[in-house]
C-alpha cells in the first residue's frame, strides 16, 4: 500500500500545527467567524445542524486496518462511538467539539490520514473504483492515477481559489463504479489499437442543482500526458470558468454553454501549450506509485471450502449471491460488507463493527479495506476458502446483511438530521423504505435496483443517478420528497426523470411500492431489471401507478 | 400570498460545542427553545439579533426563527428545521434529547 514520504508527514503534521493555532485565535476573538470559517472548512471541518462535523479523507476510498482502527479510537473518544462513510468515499464525525479537533487531526495523522481538501473550492478528494486492484474486469488499478492526481493537486497554488470545487474520479474498468460521468473529470482507463493503456477523458459531469452527464473530450489520452492534459483542463476552467454567479461556477456549466467541441478545441489548444511547460513530477513517479500499488502476495492454494459452504449454509448462500464479486485473482472473491442493515443508518458504523472490519482485514484481506461510494465497506482481497470465516465473523458483529445492489441498499445523504443545508430528512426515509420491502419479502424477487436519496438539491446523495431517486424539499413548511426515475451511474449514465408533482411522507412510501409493483407487473422475466424495464417502458405506467393509487391531493 | 407574522426568537450554535443556543432576556443564551426571548415586531427582532452578533466569540451563526407561544407562556418552534434543531437527529437518541 502506498505511504507517504516524510514530505508528506510534515507537511500534515505543519497543518495541523497550523489549525490549532487557527482555532486558538477564534477562540481567543483574535479571528471573527467570517475569518476562520474558510480555514476550518480547508481542514474539513464544517458546522452542521446540531454540532461541528469532521470530514476525514480516505484517498480513493482506501484503508489498512491500523487506520480503521485509529477511526474507531477517534469515534469513541471525541465522537459518539460511531463514523458515517460517504459517497464521497470519506468518513464523517458527527459530534467533534471544535477544541478537540486538532487532537483528532493529530489522531489521524499518527496513521498518515488528515482532512485536508474535503471541502472548499479545490480539487478534492479523488474518488476511484472501490474494486480497484481486484476487480476481474480490471485493465489496470486506477489508484496509483488517483495519488498522482493527489500529489500533484495537493496545494497546488494555481488550483486553490478555482471558481468552485473541482472532483475528479477514475475508474480503471470498463465497469464503471466510481460514477466517472458524474465528476467534474472522469477519467477511464482505455486501450488503444496497440493495447496500450491510457485514459478516456470525460468533462462536465455533475449532479447537484444543474444536474449534467459528463462529455469525453478526448478517447484516448495517453498515461505520459495526464498531468498536463488535466492542468489544460484546468487552465480553461480558471480562466473562463464563470466566478460571477456561485450556481454556474462548476466546469459543466461551462461546457455547456460553450459546447463539447469548442470546449475540447480549447482544451486540445492549452494542452499543447502546456505540455511544451510541463514542469510536473518526474516521469518515473507514475511508475514509483505504482510499484507502492503492487498487488499483495496472493495465496493460490485451491480448496473446495468455499462451494461446500454453500451447498451446505443457505444464508451464506444468499450472502454470496450479493455481497461476492469475482475477483481477479480466480482463488480469491471480493467481499462487500453493508452498512445498511435493514432500518439502519446506511454508511454509520460503530467503533466495534470498525474493529471487527480491521481484524477482518488483517487476518483474512491482505490488511486492505475500502470505503465504496455506495456506503459500504471492501474487503478486496479474501481468499475464497476464507470467505465463510469472514461471514462469521460479520455476522456476530450484525455486519452480515445480504443486500449489496438490492433495494435496500440505498444511499442517502445525511438529510435535515445533520444537515445545515438539507430542506428535508433523508435517513428516515431511507429507513423506512428497508423496512417496508423487507417486511413484504420481496428484495431478492425485486433484483437490482438502487435507491439514491438527497435532501436538497446538492444532490450530495446522487439521487439523480439512482434507478429510483428521491429528492427531499420544503414546501410551505412540510417536508415533501420529489421522485425521479430511471436514473443510471454507470457507463450509460442517464440523469434520472422527474415524475412530476412531489408526495408528503407518508404518501412516499406507497409511491415507492407502487413503482416497484409496476416494474414486477411489467417486466418480461425475471432477469429484466427495473431500469431496463425501465427504457423499454418509459415512465408512463410508472406516473400512472403512483399518481392514480396516492392520489394526486396530498401531492404538491 | 401573505405569510402569517409570526413572533420571532434569536438562535445560534455555540462555538465550542456546536450546540443549538438561543439567546435569553438577559442576553445570555440557553440550550433550551422556552428559555428564549421572544420579539413580537421587527424592531425588537433586530435588537435581539444585534445582542446576538455582538458575542461573536461564544456563537457562530446567529439567526431569527419565527416562533409561536404554547400554552405555557413558552415559545416554540414553527418550522420543522427549528423543530429538529430543539431535539437532535431522528435516526439515533443523540443530541439535545438525550441530555433532556
Ligand atoms: C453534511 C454536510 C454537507 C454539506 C454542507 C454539503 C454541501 C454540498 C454542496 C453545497 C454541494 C453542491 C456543490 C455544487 O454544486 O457546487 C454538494 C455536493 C455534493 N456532495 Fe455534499 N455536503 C455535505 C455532505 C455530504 C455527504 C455526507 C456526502 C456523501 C454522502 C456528500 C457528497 C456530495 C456529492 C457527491 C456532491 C456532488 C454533487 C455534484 O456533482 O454537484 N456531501 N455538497
Ligand atoms: S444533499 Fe443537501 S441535505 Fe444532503 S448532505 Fe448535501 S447539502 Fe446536505
Amino acid at each position: 500500500m502506498y505511504a507517504y514520504d516524510d514530505f508528506d508527514a510534515d507537511f500534515v503534521r505543519a497543518r495541523v500545527a497550523e489549525f490549532r493555532e487557527q482555532v486558538n485565535r477564534r477562540i481567543s476573538g483574535a479571528l471573527t467567524e467570517d475569518e476562520f470559517k474558510p480555514l476550518r472548512l480547508k481542514n474539513g471541518l464544517y458546522l452542521q445542524l446540531h454540532a461541528y462535523m469532521l470530514r476525514v479523507a480516505i484517498p480513493y476510498g482506501t484503508l489498512n486496518s491500523r487506520q480503521m482502527r485509529q477511526l474507531a479510537m477517534i469515534a469513541e473518544r471525541w465522537d459518539k462511538g460511531y463514523g458515517h462513510f460517504t459517497t464521497r468515499q470519506n468518513v464523517q464525525f458527527n459530534w467533534p467539539k471544535l477544541q478537540d479537533v486538532p487532537d483528532i487531526l493529530n489522531a489521524l495523522a499518527d496513521v498518515e490520514m488528515h482532512a485536508i481538501q474535503t471541502s472548499g473550492n479545490c480539487i478534492r478528494n479523488v474518488t476511484a473504483d472501490h474494486f480497484a486492484g481486484a476487480a476481474a474486469d480490471e485493465i489496470e488499478d486506477p489508484r496509483p492515477t488517483a495519488e498522482l492526481i493527489r500529489q500533484w493537486s495537493t496545494d497546488h497554488p494555481e488550483f486553490q481559489y478555482l471558481p468552485r470545487k473541482f472532483k475528479i474520479a477514475i475508474t480503471g474498468a470498463p465497469n464503471d463504479r466510481a460514477v466517472t460521468k458524474a465528476h467534474d473529470i472522469g477519467l477511464r482507463m482505455v486501450r488503444n489499437a496497440a493495447g496500450e493503456p491510457g485514459y478516456e477523458v470525460v468533462v462536465g459531469g455533475g449532479l447537484g442543482r444543474t444536474p449534467m452527464i459528463g462529455k469525453t473530450v478526448r478517447d484516448f489520452l495517453p498515461k505520459a500526458d495526464l498531468l498536463p492534459y488535466l492542468e489544460a483542463i484546468l487552465r480553461v476552467y480558471n480562466l473562463a470558468g464563470r466566478r460571477d454567479n456561485k450556481y454556474k461556477a462548476r466546469i459543466k456549466i461551462l461546457v455547456h454553454e460553450t459546447g463539447t467541441e469548442e470546449i475540447t478545441a480549447m482544451i486540445e489548444q492549452a494542452f499543447v501549450e502546456q505540455k511544451a511547460l510541463f514542469a510536473g513530477p518526474p516521469e518515473d513517479l507514475l511508475a514509483r506509485i505504482e510499484a507502492a500499488f503492487a498487488p499483495p502476495d496472493f495465496d493460490n492454494t485451491q480448496s473446495l471450502a468455499f462451494d461446500r459452504a454453500q451447498a451446505d449454509d443457505p444464508v451464506f448462500r444468499s450472502f454470496v449471491e450479493t455481497n461476492v464479486t469475482e475477483h481477479r485473482n480466480p482463488a480469491y472473491g471480493i467481499v462487500s460488507v453493508s452498512l445498511k442493515p435493514v432500518g439502519g443508518t446506511p454508511g454509520d458504523a460503530t467503533a466495534d463493527q470498525m474493529r471487527v472490519l480491521a481484524d477482518l482485514a488483517e487476518r483474512y484481506g491482505h490488511d486492505e479495506l475500502r470505503v465504496s461510494h455506495e456506503q459500504n465497506i471492501i474487503l478486496p482481497h479474501v481468499r475464497k476458502p476464507d470467505i465463510p470465516a469472514v461471514h462469521a465473523e460479520l455476522k456476530k458483529a450484525g455486519l452480515a446483511t445480504a443486500n449489496i445492489g438490492l433495494i435496500s441498499d440505498i444511499i442517502a445523504c445525511p438529510g435535515m438530521d445533520y444537515c445545515a443545508l438539507a430542506t428535508a430528512r433523508s435517513i428516515p426515509i431511507a429507513q423506512q423504505i428497508a423496512t417496508h420491502f423487507d417486511a413484504l419479502k420481496l428484495e431478492r424477487d425485486i433484483g437490482p435496483m438502487k435507491i439514491k436519496i438527497s435532501g436538497c438539491i446538492n444532490a450530495c446523495g446522487h439521487h439523480h443517478v439512482g434507478h429510483i431517486g428521491i429528492l427531499g424539499l420544503d414546501r410551505a413548511g412540510v417536508e415533501n420528497y420529489q421522485i425521479t426515475l430511471g436514473g443510471d451511474g454507470t457507463e450509460t449514465a442517464t440523469i434520472g426523470k422527474r415524475t412530476g408533482p412531489g408526495f408528503a411522507a407518508e404518501d412516499l412510501i406507497p409511491a415507492i411500492e407502487a413503482i416497484v409493483e409496476t416494474y414486477l407487473d411489467l417486466r418480461h422475466t425475471a432477469e429484466e431489471t427495473f431500469l431496463d424495464a425501465y427504457r423499454r417502458l418509459g415512465a408512463g405506467p410508472f406516473k400512472q401507478a403512483i399518481y392514480a393509487e396516492t392520489g394526486n391531493a396530498r401531492a404538491a | 400570498m401573505a405569510r402569517e407574522k409570526h413572533p420571532q426568537i434569536v438562535t445560534a450554535n455555540d462555538l465550542f460545542e456546536g450546540d443549538v443556543i438561543y439567546l435569553t432576556a438577559s442576553g445570555n443564551w440557553s440550550r433550551d427553545h422556552g428559555d428564549a426571548a421572544v420579539a413580537h415586531d421587527p424592531e425588537e427582532a433586530e435588537r435581539l439579533l444585534a445582542i446576538a452578533q455582538g458575542q461573536p466569540n461564544r456563537i457562530v451563526g446567529a439567526y431569527l426563527a419565527d416562533a409561536t407561544i404554547g400554552a405555557d407562556g413558552r415559545p416554540a418552534p414553527v418550522h420543522f428545521r427549528e423543530a429538529f434543531r430543539t431535539r437532535g437527529p431522528s435516526n439515533y437518541f443523540h443530541g439535545k434529547q438525550a441530555e433532556a
